[in-house]
Order: structure tokens, then C-alpha cells, then sequence
């Protein structure tokens, strides 16, 4: 589904990813993790196709198409989906017209007539009962006055209603509480098929006992430079990242 | 004279034209020189030879000109067409209220105490274009709420240029008495029908009494050969509430003059406006509130986005005098550049003479958020539509206010056609 092949990306002049090398196939869960400055958010804000940073080298493959030039929203258009770390606030945009103006630009670039508002009310009902989302928070301006977690849980709920294909959550576990923690992950897991993906980008395992990855990464500076099962993250989780950067060395 | 000839050389109203003849003669209109219009130059507009009145009256159907019209709402309307009243579009009243013409509350007896107290009584006198509007003007609104009184539905005055004339010039003079408790809500709109030049001078008193509440909502949409200078000044009383909502979407050059008068305390006055602009567009809104009492507030708040070679102004003006102590006032003026040729000169102007106040001022300039237009783009939204949004977004405090829905739901659709883009704002 997603291929990554000799990742370098630089904002600015200053090279932040330094070769990254990723597969993901579809129906696996991927996590990476690294500490700060590694290059995490670089990489997701990468995949999405955030201009602000200049891929110098290598390519992304997406369903077996080169993706390199697609604007943002074309890749979204596509199936894939970020969910930020910092969701950026729209006052005067509430969060029903906001998912309803995102979904009918992508059917429409998709060739297909705008949702029907029926059709759009039953699937915001659903969607945000899935969520645990109280109705009177989809007619508020998107993201203004949201707590941390309101934050998060809204990202978890616009994931569900675009349906993408690659998932990827960038730092989704930071400001949520454990009862917020269990509701957004129960909602990941649930929308998760055979046939879709998600990366996990994440500082902490405690995200990881929710949702379980098939694979763990380590970013470290620029590189992925282990790779395991869920067990590192656990390992990781009790010795840092000194270990790795000691093996590295040796 | 325009009135002359009805109206009698005893009337009060002969001696004030009389006097602002004189006045416009010896100011002429203003240039560059003055400080007030440093940054809007009339000069291109005056090389035009407009006509002053129209050769022949023009009639026109209701079904051609309904979109300038909030139509989907019941109300008062006040229509002229090249500046001569439309009885056949327009829905006056004299039950309970007076919607109707200032050529009637000005020849008319039963009027005549009204003209006396208000007629002219806070125009500015010694302002050139004023007092040409007050020397030639023939025609324009007049609205009296006695007290007490709750108007229904909201009144509409709407001025329509049909481009019969090559070119024309409109002096509309509108008067507006608001009385204690009373409540009226007033949409104004100017519109040209073709591309033919137009220039419209326009002068508006309102007077607000004690406890009065007066909504008006300025629509500036006209096309890209009219102009506009509107002379709005309103005078409050204790207790009232004035709020003035100024929407600039088009037309060739737009000079709001916009002033606000205190008489009494707990005043609250209300100045906001969204400004979009595009081409050469020049929009300049230069307002001022005149703190002269205690206990009273004044909120203004404009959001300008301007593009191309468009060009802004903003010159906020806020006085308040040594009695008026405990007074809060409040300005706010955001402005994004989308083009690197466009530009706004911004001058906020605080002058307290009072110790015991609350005055704040903010004035920022900048570009779209790039982080903000990745996140709808992440979600899908074409870069143009995510543009869209942010500028409905960075503009959206100021429809907070609009307190007649169909009126929000159109200003909506008038920003998305602003903007060129096929999304609904409405919520």
C-alpha cells in the first residue's frame, strides 16, 4: 500500500529525514516511535504532502502510484489521512459543515455527485455514537475551544467519516486522558479492515497497549534504525533510547 | 434648487442649503492634501462629467432586480431608481411609523418640527462632500419610530442606478429618528445595473433616543464602475443601543465616513465590518466615536482581505473627552494581504483625555495561516476552497453580530461568490 524508498526530506536547507526506507501493506497496524526531534512528525507531514518541506531524494509510492507531486489534498483524495498532533482551530466552520464540505470535495474529485444530506446525517450520527461524540459538539466551530482531547477525539471522528485507506496518527495519544485514550483507540481498532492501514506515531508504548502494531520502528535522526515487533516498544518503554544509540554506536 | 421649488424660502431647510452652497464652494472636494483623505484620492473620479439628475424616470420590474433584494424576509422597503422614489418597488408606511421620503417629511407640515430638531443637526458642517449632499440632494429615506415602538420587520432602502444616464451622479439624504424604547433594524444597498459610471454621495443622520435600539447593515456589493462615499452619522442617547455592520465586497472606490456621536451615558455603540477586495478595488473606512460622556462603550471591529492591487484603508478614530471617565473602547483591525501588490494603511487613533478608561487597540496585518491551509487540504479541500475557508473563517466575528439570519445566510453566499468557490459557509 505505502512503499517509502530512501526518504530525504529538509525544511529550510537543514536535512531532518535522512533516508527512510518504510512498507506498509494493507490490514497491518505500523508504530513509530523515536524521541523528540527525530524526524516523526517530519515523516507523517511528508506522506500527506505538506509543502513546507522539500523531499530532496527518494520517493513515495501510494496503491502502487508514485504520489511525489500530488498536492495535499489529492493524496487525501487518495485515502490518505492525517490526523495532526496540533489540530488547527476554524472559527466560524462547524464541524458538520467542515466534514461535509470535505467529503463531497472528494467525491467530487472522485468523479461522484455530493453526498445526499440524508445520507450525511445518518453518517454523523453514526460516526460520532462510535466516538462517544455529544451532538451539540458537531454544530461548534471546529477545534476553537477544544480541549486537548476534544481535539483528538474530533481527529479520530473525521478519520472515521473520510474512511481513508492509510491512517496515519501523528502523536494522537498526547493530552488524552485514560477514559479519552480507550475511546479513541476503541474507535481506531474498529475501523480497521483487511484492506486499510495505520501508522502509529507515537512517543510513549501506552498508546500501544490500545492499539496493537503488527510492526515497531525506532526513528533516530533521520533513519529507522530498528525495526521489531510490538515487544519493542515494551522494551523501549523500559530501558529509553540510549540502548539503541549505544548499539548504534558499537 | 433641488427642493426649491416646493419648498417655502421661510422653511429652515432653505437657509441650511443656503449654507452649505457656500460651504462646498469654498472647500471644493477633498484631495490628498487633507489629512483625512491622505491615502483615497477622488481625482480619477472627477475627471468624469456625470449628470446630476436624470432626464427621465425609469421604471423597472420587481423580478429583475429581486437578488439585491433580501427576499426570502417580509419587510419595509424604500427603493429609488437613478435617484427619483420607486413607489412601484417600494413598501412604505405611516401606521404606528413613518417609512417614507425625505421629500415628503421635508415639504410636509406634519413634519416640519421633526426637519426643525433633526434635519442637519449632526452632518458634520464643515465637511465639503457633506455639505454638497446637503446643498443638492433631492430624495432619500426618511424613517421616524416614535417611542416605544418595535418595528416588525426590517426596513430596506435600496438605491438603483440603471446606466440610462452615461454617467451619474446620486446625492441620497436619508434621516432616521429612533425614539425611547423603539427598535428598528435598516438594510442599505447601493447597486448600478450596468457598467456606466456612478457616483453616489451619500448623507444619513440617525438619532437614537433613550434606550432605542437601531440594527443597520450596509451592503457594498455594486460592480466595478460605481463608487461610493457614504456619510453615516449617528447620534446616541442614554442607555441606546447603535450598531453599524459595513460589508465591502465591490465597487471601484468605497469611502465609509462613519460617526458616532454620544449624548448620555451607557451608550453602546457597535462598528464592525468584513472587507474583501480584489482587482484595484479601493475600500476606505474611516470611522470615529466621540466619547463625550461617562459609562459608555464603543466595540469596533473590521477584518479586511484584500488581493490583487486592491487597496485598504483603515483610519479608526476614537476621542474621549475629560468628563468621559469609566468609558471602554475597544478597536480591532485584522487585515490579510493575498497579493504582494495589494496594500492597507492602517491608522488606529486613540485620543483620551480621561484617566479612568479602558481603551484598546489592535492592528495586525499578515497572510493566510500555511499550517491551517495544510490541515483542510490534508482533509481533502482544494487549496483555492481552503483558502476560502480561512478568509470566511478570519472574517467570520464580525457576522457573529448579524442578528437577522436570511441577511447572515446572503452575506454568506456573497462571500463564497467573492471568492469564487462553490462551498456552503451557511451552518
Amino acid at each position: 500500500m505505502l512503499k517509502i524508498k530512501n526518504l530525504h526530506a529538509s525544511v529550510e536547507d537543514k536535512e531532518i529525514l535522512k533516508g527512510i526506507n518504510l512498507e506498509v501493506k494493507p490490514g497491518e497496524v505500523h508504530a513509530i516511535m523515536g524521541p523528540n526531534g527525530s524526524g516523526k512528525s517530519t515523516l507523517s507531514s511528508v506522506i500527506a504532502g505538506n509543502e513546507d518541506f522539500e523531499v530532496t531524494e527518494g520517493t513515495i509510492e501510494f496503491l502502487g502510484e508514485n504520489i511525489d507531486e500530488l498536492a495535499p489534498e489529492e493524496r487525501a483524495h487518495k485515502g490518505i489521512f492525517l490526523s495532526f498532533q496540533y489540530p488547527v482551530e476554524i472559527p466560524g466552520v462547524t464541524v458538520t459543515n467542515f466534514m461535509k464540505t470535505a467529503i463531497n470535495e472528494t467525491r467530487r474529485a472522485q468523479g461522484l455527485e455530493d453526498m445526499p444530506a440524508n445520507e450525511m446525517l445518518k453518517k454523523i450520527r453514526e460516526k460520532s455514537e462510535l466516538l462517544e461524540i455529544d451532538r451539540k459538539f458537531l454544530s461548534r466551530s471546529l477545534n476553537q475551544g477544544f480541549s486537548g482531547g476534544e481535539k483528538k477525539r474530533n481527529e479520530i471522528f473525521q478519520m472515521a467519516m473520510l474512511e481513508p485507506k492509510l491512517a496515519i496518527l501523528d502523536e494522537t495519544d498526547s493530552g488524552l486522558d485514560i477514559d479519552a485514550l480507550k475511546i479513541v483507540s476503541d474507535g481506531v481498532n474498529r475501523l480497521k479492515s483487511k484492506d486499510n492501514a495505520v501508522v502509529v506515531i507515537t512517543h510513549y508504548q501506552r498508546l500501544l497497549e490500545y492499539i496493537v502494531p503488527d510492526y515497531v520502528h525506532v526513528l533516530l535522526n533521520g533513519r529507522i534504525v530498528k525495526s521489531g515487533t510490538k515487544e519493542l516498544a515494551l522494551e523501549l518503554e523500559e530501558k529509553g533510547y540510549d540502548w539503541i544509540k549505544q548499539e548504534l554506536a558499537v | 434648487m433641488a427642493f426649491e421649488n416646493r419648498v417655502d424660502v421661510d422653511h429652515p431647510v432653505h437657509d441650511i442649503r443656503t449654507e452649505a452652497i457656500k460651504v462646498f464652494e469654498e472647500k471644493g472636494f477633498p484631495t490628498k492634501k487633507d489629512e483625512a483623505w491622505k491615502y483615497t484620492s477622488l481625482n480619477a473620479l472627477l475627471k468624469t462629467d456625470y449628470s446630476v439628475f436624470p432626464k427621465e424616470e425609469s421604471a423597472l420590474e420587481f423580478k429583475d432586480v429581486k437578488k439585491y433584494f433580501i427576499h426570502d424576509i417580509d419587510s419595509y422597503k424604500i427603493v429609488f431608481i437613478d435617484g427619483i422614489y420607486s413607489s412601484h418597488l417600494s413598501q412604505t408606511s405611516h401606521e404606528g411609523l413613518d417609512v417614507c421620503l425625505m421629500s415628503s417629511a421635508l415639504t410636509k407640515p406634519k413634519y416640519r418640527l421633526i426637519i426643525e430638531n433633526y434635519f442637519n443637526k449632526i452632518a458634520k458642517k464643515d465637511d465639503s462632500l457633506t455639505s454638497l449632499n446637503t446643498a443638492f440632494s433631492r430624495e432619500g429615506a426618511f424613517i421616524n419610530i416614535p417611542k416605544g415602538k418595535v418595528v416588525d420587520k426590517p426596513i430596506q432602502i435600496v438605491h438603483l442606478a440603471t446606466g440610462k444616464e452615461s454617467s451619474i451622479m446620486l446625492q441620497p439624504r436619508s434621516l432616521v429618528v429612533v425614539g425611547e424604547n423603539a427598535h428598528v433594524q435598516i438594510i442599505e444597498r447601493h447597486q448600478s445595473l450596468t457598467e456606466n459610471p456612478v457616483l453616489t454621495n451619500s448623507v444619513t443622520e440617525i438619532f437614537t433616543h433613550k434606550r432605542g435600539i437601531v440594527d443597520y447593515y450596509k451592503i457594498q456589493n455594486d460592480n466595478q464602475q460605481a463608487s461610493l462615499i457614504d456619510n453615516t452619522y449617528i447620534s446616541q442617547q442614554q442607555n441606546s443601543l447603535a450598531s453599524v455592520h459595513t460589508f465591502s465586497f465591490g465597487g471601484k472606490l468605497t469611502r465609509n465616513n462613519l460617526q458616532f456621536i454620544h449624548k448620555g451615558e451607557h451608550i453602546n455603540s457597535t462598528l464592525k465590518g468584513i472587507t474583501i477586495t480584489e482587482d484595484k478595488q479601493h475600500v476606505d473606512h474611516s470611522t470615529l466615536v466621540h466619547h463625550a460622556t461617562p459609562n459608555c462603550e464603543s466595540h469596533q471591529d473590521y477584518k479586511g482581505i484584500y488581493a490583487d492591487r486592491s487597496t485598504g484603508v483603515f483610519n479608526g478614530r476614537i476621542i474621549v473627552e475629560k468628563e468621559a471617565q469609566k468609558t471602554n473602547g475597544f478597536q480591532q483591525n485584522n487585515n490579510i494581504l493575498i497579493d504582494d501588490k495589494a496594500t492597507i494603511n492602517a491608522k488606529p487613533q486613540l485620543e483620551i483625555f480621561a484617566d479612568d478608561v479602558k481603551c484598546s487597540h489592535g492592528c495586525t496585518i499578515g497572510q493566510l495561516d500555511e499550517e491551517a491551509l495544510f490541515y483542510l487540504q490534508a482533509r481533502g479541500i482544494p487549496k483555492k476552497e481552503a483558502r476560502a475557508l480561512l478568509m470566511y473563517a478570519f472574517a467570520n466575528n464580525v457576522l457573529e453580530s448579524v442578528k437577522i439570519p436570511e441577511l447572515k445566510t446572503r452575506i454568506n453566499k456573497l462571500i463564497a461568490m467573492k471568492l469564487n468557490v462553490n462551498i456552503g459557509f451557511d451552518l
